[in-house]
């Protein structure tokens, strides 16, 4: 067939995770930057700073599992039983922090404080079995006959905890740079101290995992060290350095909004290169998205309705992020 | 520990995970329409106990939302983290569906939900209306999607299998097999009829309290003029459900009615009461009558109903447990049809709105619909067992085959957190029920919009009020 339904699919599901990561890991990023800032006016701020979108942007993670079961069943089927144990840790973290989200508002003031214990404590159990997760998916999964044939703590590796708490520290990144653009005065001046040692961390932990998955991947080392590949795609670390140069050049200068566009193109590099390294399996290490597709009754049933419908969600989250464009302060309510 | 399997606790985390999450998307499905006939009303008779009663439910309607889609997350998951045989099998069709559920709610939510919610004051009344309508006829959609999902797992068409899996050939067939027209229609007709007894009894339990203003008034009166007319609607649509699942899963009939075999050619006995008895094959304790099991689901004198000896034992589904939850889901939509004739009986009478006992009743029958709700979800699902896919797929087969200890762990932390999270939610609501409508509430200027103090854009923000009693003020001032 001249349309390759499988390849939109992937595309689709990786533009939701994408949309996921971008948008979860800044809101997320604050919970984990709550117990830098003790004020509960300021936290009040960071919280309002999120309020109007966070749970739109939770609803691409359900997009994207709903999306891989119907065009990926193989797919959803062995990687979901396989990170069992972190995917429900995460799962209970997102609930966690959503429902303190919106409590915390509404509790008296005396009991805010167990809300935003709940929150900090959501949040990082959420980023950190989502890293987990992400580490043990590019470890792979020992499959038979299509069925998840390793151990139930499989994913309980050196490499997939580093990813989790590397996660944290992106997430983190993100957050920090989201609040240097969406707010001022001393919390703003808070995140700009912060964000400088945080950038190096991420730094860091970027350079740890790029070359430890190399390591440990020969497959994954061929893809990128291989002629004439390692010219194609020299420009992906180099512009990854590039970034950050200009990242800590932003944040010397105290710009508002360049740092956390300059940490989206990071995530962006750093979500590109995972996905150079595993093209184009889909169940590491040697599922392809076309092995694990629906047949073509199903992903083109399913591709009506996701393109009438994904274009209408992108406008209006287009539409609601401009609603609520520029600082919020503390004399905003809360939202 | 108690001998149970990882299989058993895995059913069990599916069915406690999704029995929470099902009474939220109920109401929510009754609530939106609910609203839209208060907004209709409000908009064709301009009387203000409509705009009064769409401000006071719309709030918690909006909680009620934000609670359904934060514990659906878990349900787009489940499937795969403990049912990855059934994914792999069955996923080219149900995913699809649920896809398009998912797509479904979505879209209310980017679109017509922000409208609905905060957007009294900024567009125009006809644009809101059409919001609301869009956000029940949404919820409504989405039904029909995760129902029609369901229903294929009862009565699969429109399929064929290669390599072990199976394939979707005809997705008219798929969508609209068997089971599901009366499926979509006891369900949808469910959540009305649980709504309206919810708001029935938020409205008794004020005028108990000598709370009585025209809003309360007409919330009762709506609900029990729903449940006069659309009761026993329900049980005309649940006999022909049922009479459908005769046809194709005689063996949860057999199992509903404890009925394990037919004597000659005498007419089945309906049971009315009794134990049945997996082990020994019997129904203990039983009062039957004569001949009447025929007669209702024959609809005949001499047509006998299968019994369950007919089917191997392996092949039965648990009768002890859909014998009692039938009975509790039948038992309560009789209630319910009482309620609606005592409420007209009063009506009539000038008192329907003093009479203490009838008062009393209309709080208790308060959580009906959703006990009757689960009750018959229970007998529908556990009625299919051993089957996930009825014929095609065994339970025994759909799971990922966790450990034992991996599954308790989990089964734990999920009724810790949801007990704890969503009882909160749950006491929330309560607390918004308990304050009541009030009266000229829809006449306030909404707070907010861009350039405002306050700017609400999440479903439960569309609720302002605090947390627990009597802190409103503090709030307020915060706010």
């Amino acid at each position: 067939m001249d349309f390759d339904l499988s390849l939109v699919w992937a595309a689709i599901i990786a533009f939701g995770v994408m949309m996921y990561v971008v948008m979860d890991g800044f809101d997320l990023g604050i919970g984990i930057l709550f117990p830098f800032v003790k004020s509960e006016g300021e936290r009040d701020v960071m919280m309002n700073t999120v309020a109007p979108v966070w749970d739109g942007n939770e609803t691409w993670l359900v997009l994207g599992g709903a999306g891989l079961f119907g065009a990926f069943p193989l797919a959803y089927s062995v990687v979901l039983s396989a990170l069992y144990l972190p995917l429900i840790f995460m799962l209970l973290g997102l609930i966690f922090r959503g429902v303190a989200f919106e409590f915390r508002f509404k509790a008296k003031a005396e009991k805010r404080h167990i809300w935003d214990k709940a929150f900090i404590g959501g949040s990082l159990t959420a980023t950190f079995f989502q890293g987990v997760a992400l580490g043990a998916y590019v470890d792979g999964f020992k499959v038979v006959d299509r069925v998840f044939v390793g151990g139930s703590l499989d994913w309980f590796t050196p490499f997939s905890l580093f990813c989790g708490l590397a996660l944290i520290a992106a997430y983190a990144l993100l957050g920090c740079t989201w609040l240097i653009m969406k707010t001022q005065g001393r919390l703003q001046r808070q995140m700009h101290d912060i964000a400088r040692p945080l950038v190096f961390v991420v730094l860091g932990v970027t350079g740890i995992v790029s070359i430890w998955t190399p390591l440990a991947h020969s497959a994954i080392a061929e893809r990128w060290f291989s002629m004439p590949n390692i010219f194609w795609l020299m420009p992906v670390p180099l512009l990854v350095l590039a970034a950050t140069l200009a990242l800590l050049r932003a944040i010397a200068r105290n710009a508002n909004y360049s740092p956390f566009l300059l940490t989206l193109t990071l995530i962006f590099l750093g979500y590109g290169g995972l996905g150079i390294s595993l093209w184009p399996n889909i169940i590491p290490p040697s599922v392809s998205i076309w092995d694990a597709a629906a047949p073509p009754q199903s992903q083109s049933f399913m591709l009506v309705g996701a393109l009438l419908i994904i274009p209408l969600i992108l406008i209006y989250t287009a539409w609601s992020y401009y609603v609520f464009r520029g600082k919020v302060t503390e004399e905003d309510g809360y939202h | 520990m108690f001998g149970l399997e990882a299989l058993d606790l895995a059913r069990i985390q599916f069915a406690f995970t999704i029995s929470f999450h099902i009474i939220f998307p109920a109401i929510t499905i009754g609530l939106a329409s609910y609203l839209a006939v208060l907004e209709g009303l409000w908009l064709k008779t301009h009387e203000e106990v409509y705009r009064d009663l769409y401000h006071f439910w719309s709030k918690i309607f909006a909680v009620n939302f934000g609670m359904g889609v934060v514990s659906g997350l878990v349900m787009a998951y489940q499937f795969g983290t403990n049912w990855s045989a059934f994914s792999d099998f069955a996923g080219a069709v149900t995913g699809p569906l649920l896809t398009y559920e998912v797509l479904t709610a979505f879209f209310l939510e980017a679109g017509f939900l922000g409208v609905m919610l905060f957007g009294w004051n900024r567009v125009g009344p006809g644009l809101h209306f059409f919001s609301t309508l869009m956000v029940a006829v949404g919820t409504l959609i989405s039904t029909f999607w995760i129902l029609a999902s369901n229903s294929w797992m009862h009565t699969p068409q429109g399929f064929e299998i290669i390599d072990g899996r199976v394939i979707p050939v005809d997705w008219f067939a798929v969508v609209f097999n068997p089971s599901f027209p009366y499926r979509l229609a006891h369900m949808s007709v469910a959540a009305f009829l649980a709504t309206a007894f919810f708001v029935g009894a938020s409205a008794a339990w004020h005028l108990l309290r000598g709370r009585d203003n025209p809003a309360i008034r007409k919330m009762l009166s709506m609900a029990m003029w729903m449940a006069l007319l659309v009761a026993p609607i329900q049980a005309v649509i649940g006999d022909f459900h049922g009479l459908n699942t005769l046809q194709y899963q005689p063996a949860k009939i057999a199992a509903i009615e404890g009925h394990w075999e037919n004597h000659g050619d005498e007419p089945t006995p309906l049971i009315l009461f009794g134990w049945p008895d997996m082990d020994a094959e019997e129904t203990r304790f039983k009062i039957e009558i004569p001949a009447l099991g025929s007669l209702i689901l024959t609809h005949s004198l001499d047509k006998q109903v299968p019994a369950l000896k007919e089917f191997a034992k392996e092949d039965r589904p648990n009768s002890t447990i859909v014998f009692w939850t039938f009975r509790i889901m039948v038992g309560l939509g009789m209630l319910m049809i009482v309620t609606g004739l005592w409420g007209l009986w009063l009506r009539m009478r000038g008192r329907l709105f003093q009479s203490r006992p009838f008062l009393h009743l209309a709080v208790w029958m308060g959580p009906s619909g959703v006990i009757a709700i689960l009750a018959g979800w229970y007998t529908t699902e556990i009625g299919r067992q051993p089957w996930v896919v009825y014929g095609l797929m065994r339970t025994a087969d759909a799971s990922s085959g966790h450990s034992f200890a991996q599954m308790s762990l989990t089964l734990v932390l999920f009724v810790v957190v949801y007990f704890a999270l969503f009882g909160a939610g749950v006491s929330y609501v309560m607390r918004l029920v308990r304050k009541g409508p009030v009266t000229h509430e829809g006449k306030e200027e909404g707070a907010g919009g861009p350039g405002q103090k306050r700017t609400p854009a999440r479903p439960l923000s569309a609720a302002d009020e605090g947390f627990e009693e009597g802190h409103g003020d503090q709030l307020g001032e915060r706010n």
